[in-house]
């Protein structure tokens, strides 16, 4: 149980800090949400230890490491692990190409709510590209999945997850 | 196990909660700056690691290539260094006795005499930010003293102010970013206008300027110190495209950064105490005097 917590941690730790990870300035548009991608899996995959309380937490996070107004990021990743938490065991079962496609539609979702409390702050994007990271992060859902899995698989084998 | 009912409030219940709570969080930080010790916390003892981390590989390669310099390089370096130092020593030799002489025009004038600034040199952590948004991070905070809304500048001119601190870091929000504004007056005329960055990080706009304002392009742009923020006479930028479209009432003006903004990776922290009340308005008796006799 607490190994889980530990495992889950730290794959987020490690989310946050490809975040921040400095890229040329043409990469930028196409960093994709990590952070949400990596909850996105441990939502679906652990729904009793991992839920909203948790993304809450993460994207505060996100939120001090990008520099947006608190809360932003957080209301985003909340509500989007409640639709994972609503449908996990649908979700499951989907093959990796049908699973690209429902994550491609939550990072959009997150994205939209991200946006449009930027919109209400006055800085909103102006821009289409401003989706590019959802489309990159659906197109590497399925690595970014099975490397999560082989990781939670290898802690389930050595103790009780 | 699994436990077959969950336990605690539901989750529904406990999403409207956290949904409640990340709207008031924002409503208090962006209305009214209340969050800045719960965001300088985080940013001090959670996040500041990471960054650390993070910007180790980029420290490693800027030590190394410091630090495995041939022989040849450093001298040269030397030299090239010496010459700068020897230019601007006669440079400053001009600029002291200056100095001394606006001094005393400005105790003639009973005017508050300027004093040196107070500055820290900080540098910038390898880190991305949220692409639309124009802040870097520096490697200097509250340790260092660093305040809220202080003024960062590079070798250039100014680059922006103190947005978030953390103990061992802080934000600076770019005068590029576009909710970033700072007063200024041209440097040819005195002219005043504030200028609004617009997210673009070779523009700046100057707003309400008339038409008929005497303005050209080339001009130098400088801070002002009129907001008390940022301290006076530093360079900001310099104009490169002005539009008078007809039926509008101010002028389209353009100015591009003189500082560096997406290549410096030095940067210097200004303390700027803004004059107290009194003084200030001495002072700018004293400016409109000096206007004046300019003028006649």
């Amino acid at each position: 149980m607490n190994n889980c917590y530990r495992i889950v941690s730290f794959s987020i730790v490690i989310a946050l800090m490809l975040a921040m990870l400095p890229l040329p300035d043409w990469a930028q548009a196409f960093r994709p949400d990590w952070v949400a991608m990596v909850l996105i899996y441990w939502v679906m995959a652990l729904p009793q230890q991992v839920g909203v309380t948790f993304a809450w937490v993460s994207g505060l996070l996100l939120d001090v490491t990008l520099g947006s107004i608190l809360g932003q990021h957080a209301i985003g990743l909340v509500l989007v692990s409640f639709l994972v938490l609503l449908q996990y065991k649908r979700i499951r079962v989907f093959s990796l190409f049908q699973q690209s496609i429902v994550v491609f539609i939550l990072l959009i979702f997150k994205q939209i709510i991200v946006l449009w409390v930027s919109g209400i702050v006055g800085q909103e994007a102006e821009t289409w590209s401003y989706f590019l990271p959802s489309l990159i992060g659906a197109m590497i859902w399925p690595w970014v999945f099975t490397l999560l899995r082989n990781i939670r698989r290898q802690n389930t084998r050595t103790s009780q997850m | 196990m699994q436990p077959l009912f969950m336990r605690g409030p539901s989750v529904t219940l406990r999403v409207i909660i956290l949904v409640g709570l990340s709207v008031a969080l924002m409503i208090a930080d962006h209305r009214w700056n209340h969050l800045e010790s719960m965001r300088e916390a985080i940013e001090s003892y959670l996040i500041y690691p990471l960054r650390y981390v993070v910007n180790l590989p980029v420290a490693f390669v800027h030590w190394s290539s410091d630090s495995f310099l041939s022989h040849q390089e450093l001298f040269d370096e030397n030299q090239s260094l010496k010459d700068q130092q020897l230019r601007a020593q006669v440079s400053l030799q001009k600029l002291s006795i200056l100095e001394k002489e606006n001094e005393r025009l400005r105790r003639m004038l009973s005017a508050q005499p300027k004093v040196g600034e107070r500055v820290l040199i900080a540098e910038l952590l390898s880190i991305d930010m949220d692409p639309y948004k124009q802040q870097v991070v520096l490697n200097k905070g509250e340790q260092h003293e660093v305040y809220l809304g202080q003024p960062v500048i590079d070798a250039w001119g100014v680059m922006g102010q103190v947005v978030h601190m953390g103990g061992f870091s802080s934000t600076a929000m770019l005068i590029t970013d576009p909710s970033h504004a700072i007063p200024v007056q041209v440097n040819r005329n005195g002219l005043r206008s504030t200028v609004f960055g617009n997210g673009q990080p070779d523009r700046l706009e100057l707003r309400y300027i008339p038409h008929n304002a005497d303005i050209e392009i080339g001009d130098l742009i400088i801070t002002s110190g009129l907001g008390g923020r940022f301290p006076p006479n530093y360079p900001v930028g310099r104009i490169i495209e002005i539009e008078r479209p007809a039926g509008e009432t101010f002028a389209n003006v353009i100015a591009q950064p003189v500082a560096h903004i997406d290549r410096s990776r030095e940067v210097l922290l200004v303390w700027h105490n803004p004059p107290q009340n009194e003084q200030n308005e001495k002072a700018e008796t004293g400016e409109k005097t000096v206007e004046a006799i300019v003028g006649e």
